[in-house]
């Protein structure tokens, strides 16, 4: 395998942008990520991106991204249909063949302007599951219930981590949630998804990011400390609710086990959780112990720009590496139904 | 070619048709990804990971479906993703899949694609307004039909040469069991007596709307070299993009698609591709895009494209025959419709299709979709050696 690191993050995230549209987002955070690279758009070989045409309800929203980072002459690109830590991996496979030395990955979306938790009922079997119609917060809701059951945790856990994330949010500029909140406060809020409070619930966020990725010498020139990609791995499990463990994650304790998690010390960890009982149950599946920092970003319950939030938190770990606050971490990501893929990305310095 | 060796070591479509009403989206998938692995006699429990593609999720209602497919895939416990590039999602996906082999991530690779059209209309899903663009509600033909017009005006092509592409495509079809169309009666006249469309675009100068999926098993060579069937070495691999309008695009004669071809020819050591070439499996969705991409491509000089359809050149007996399988004209399930092509190009240099099999002399053959605005390319070549 190739050395391959990330030289370059740069995210922006409102709870609801009324001035830009999808494109218009991209630009200022591709523009940035290449500027904070240093390569000219000369040395990027390959473009690759995710999001979701069901956001913006029309067909084709990557299409018109790719103006954001001006496809001429013609760039060797491609898209997935998926978070674009998906399109972090492809870009990471393709200077793997050799056929590339550096990439550009952004991700995008929009969550305002339609119905997120309905949007993403779209994913249920549509034949069997959806007439029933649940949202993906119904869904969450039940494998918390799940959860809370099997583990011993209680709505008080739940409350800590909502907690926590809002006040570590207070130091991100894309937070939309934030402030100097207590478990109390947070349990102080009505249930509305039995065990689930609002705060236990990612906000609705619009925002895009990108990276650059780089692999070996020329990594090393453009960024002081790479933060290396030692292991990226994902995993996906059973759609249906009803033949999963809920109260885990088979498919997240398998990319963790294959992207070797537990070879060193973690000393950071972002986690795709977008409800405050996937944190605990994540932490577990990926084998976390009491000395990880989780979220110090906020993470999801914080700031949640569908379709970038899992790139995100790849992003964030790289960051506290590259500055040195870190020197070995994970960034997670998931798609699905109650955590049905997951993907795990172990980050270093030198 | 970048990376380790790379084969085609499993071939399987579905009968495309109008509508596939005895199966649901996941036996449509399972159907063909059952026949690939039989071609490769492998099961689902061989496969290493599944790449999916398929064309916007409007269009059969399902968001992000390789979560709901998962299962049907055999791809629970594995990685899974999924590409959409537009219409040349069917090729981008077949790369997307051979890199994770070329790149020695994976041994055995499952890719499939699919559209089940008949579960939407495609041309509704393609026509939403979207706030602050012009509506066309024009649907892909709208969309071409200018750029054709353009075509003949800078060619001086007579008016006949697209309805010469429906006919011979067609014909081509009725050799294709699978294939959607099956129309023994075409000739000239019926396809300029059928209704206009977009001009000069008549309703049999146009693909079908089908349900269908075609899958195929990459391989490593340690994989190829031991497969039941002959497996079809991959050459090269290429992929280009560039925005849909700005001034000085040229609409009708892409640069993407000339850096794409050039990039990919340079891989195979294609030189000339018309004699270089036993036949290509081509992205023609409307019978005129014959012409225009056999320019594009490199077959002849710009202008020329139109003389080699009319003298027959690019028919199943000419000296360079394109889609003997009968092309996206005869089956169009759009997300899938590029990786027919790079699959059918496989099958040709396998000597696996069978009453539509060319004859071998080059051993090697052109697999090719686009999509967008004419935007997006992805092309592969395949041999019947090694590289």
């Amino acid at each position: 395998m190739r050395d391959v690191a990330v030289i370059s993050f740069a995210s922006a995230a409102v709870a609801e942008d009324r001035e830009h549209n999808e494109t218009e987002m991209i630009v200022p955070v591709v523009r940035d990520a290449l500027a904070q690279s240093g390569l000219p758009k000369s040395e990027i070989g390959f473009v690759c991106s995710g999001s979701l045409d069901y956001l913006q309800g029309g067909p084709f929203a990557f299409v018109s991204g790719l103006d954001a980072v001006g496809a001429w002459p013609p760039l060797r690109e491609s898209h997935v249909e998926m978070d674009a830590a998906w399109a972090l991996y492809e870009a990471w496979v393709a200077i793997q063949t050799g056929e590339v030395d550096a990439a550009l990955v952004y991700g995008f979306g929009k969550s305002s302007p339609g119905d997120l938790h309905e949007i993403m009922t779209l994913q249920v079997d549509p034949y069997y599951v959806l007439p029933l119609w649940p949202s993906m917060v119904d869904m969450a809701a039940l494998q918390a219930s799940a959860y809370l059951e099997a583990s011993g945790h209680t709505e008080k856990d739940l409350a800590e981590v909502a907690a926590r994330s809002q006040r570590n949010a207070r130091q991100n500029p894309d937070a939309v949630r934030t402030g100097d909140v207590t478990a109390d406060d947070v349990l102080a809020q009505p249930v509305t998804h039995h065990p689930l409070r609002d705060a236990d619930i990612a906000p609705i966020t619009d925002g895009a990011a990108a990276v650059v990725i780089a692999a070996g010498d020329l990594a090393r020139r453009a960024c002081g400390r790479p933060a290396w990609i030692r292991r990226i791995e994902h995993r996906i499990e059973a759609h249906g609710l009803g033949v999963r463990d809920l109260t885990s994650s088979d498919s997240a304790r398998g990319a963790a086990r294959a992207a070797g998690v537990a070879d060193g010390n973690v000393d950071v960890a972002e986690l795709h959780a977008q409800f405050s009982h996937e944190e605990l149950l994540l932490a577990e599946a990926l084998g976390l112990r009491d000395r990880t920092v989780i979220n110090p970003s906020g993470g999801p319950l914080a700031s949640n720009p569908v379709m970038s939030a899992g790139l995100i938190r790849i992003g964030e770990v790289a960051r506290r590496i590259t500055n040195g606050e870190a020197s070995r971490g994970v960034g997670h990501a998931a798609s699905g139904p109650c955590l049905q893929q997951n993907l795990v990305c172990v980050l270093e310095g030198d | 070619m970048a990376g380790n060796r790379v084969a085609v070591v499993g071939v399987g479509q579905t009968a495309h048709r109008t509508a596939r009403k005895d199966v649901s989206m996941a036996g449509l998938v399972r159907e063909a990804a059952s026949e690939a692995l039989d071609d490769a006699g492998m099961t689902y429990a061989d496969i290493d990971a599944v790449v999916i593609g398929k064309a916007p999720d409007m269009f059969e209602g399902v968001a992000m479906p390789e979560l709901y497919l998962a299962d049907a895939l055999g791809a629970v416990g594995k990685p899974m993703m999924r590409v959409h590039t537009a219409g040349s999602v069917g090729g981008s996906t077949s790369i997307v899949a051979a890199k994770l082999v070329s790149a020695g991530i994976h041994e055995r690779v499952l890719t499939v694609a699919y559209e089940k059209q008949s579960e939407s209309n495609a041309t509704w899903g393609l026509s939403v307004p979207m706030p602050f663009a012009a509506p066309l509600v024009a649907g892909a033909g709208g969309f071409f039909a200018p750029l054709i017009r353009a075509y003949m005006y800078r060619s001086g092509a007579p008016r006949h040469i697209g309805h010469l592409v429906a006919v011979k495509d067609r014909r081509a079809a009725l050799r294709n069991p699978k294939a959607h169309l099956h129309l023994p009666d075409i000739d000239l006249k019926t396809v300029e007596e059928s209704f206009l469309l977009w001009d000069p675009l008549r309703y049999l100068d146009v693909c079908p709307s089908s349900d269908g999926a075609m899958a195929m098993v990459i391989g490593s060579e340690k994989v190829a070299d031991s497969a039941p069937n002959p497996p079809a070495w991959i050459h090269g691999m290429a992929m280009r993009s560039e925005p849909t309008m700005f001034a000085r695009r040229d609409q009708v004669n892409p640069q993407a698609g000339k850096d794409c071809a050039k990039d990919v020819y340079a891989q195979a050591g294609i030189v000339d591709p018309r004699r270089d070439f036993d036949c290509a499996e081509v992205y023609v969705p409307f019978s005129w895009y014959e012409p225009m991409w056999l320019e594009n491509l490199g077959f002849c000089a710009d202008g020329e494209g139109w003389k080699l359809t009319e003298e027959g050149a690019t028919a199943p007996d000419g000296d360079i025959p394109w889609n003997p399988s009968g092309g996206v004209l005869s089956s169009n399930p759009i997300g899938a419709s590029g990786m027919v092509r790079f699959g059918e190009a496989a099958q040709q240099v396998r000597g696996r299709a069978g009453d539509y099999q060319v004859e071998l002399k080059t051993g090697k053959a052109l697999g090719h979709a686009y999509g967008g605005g004419s935007q997006f390319f992805s092309m592969w070549v395949v041999g019947r050696d090694k590289p």
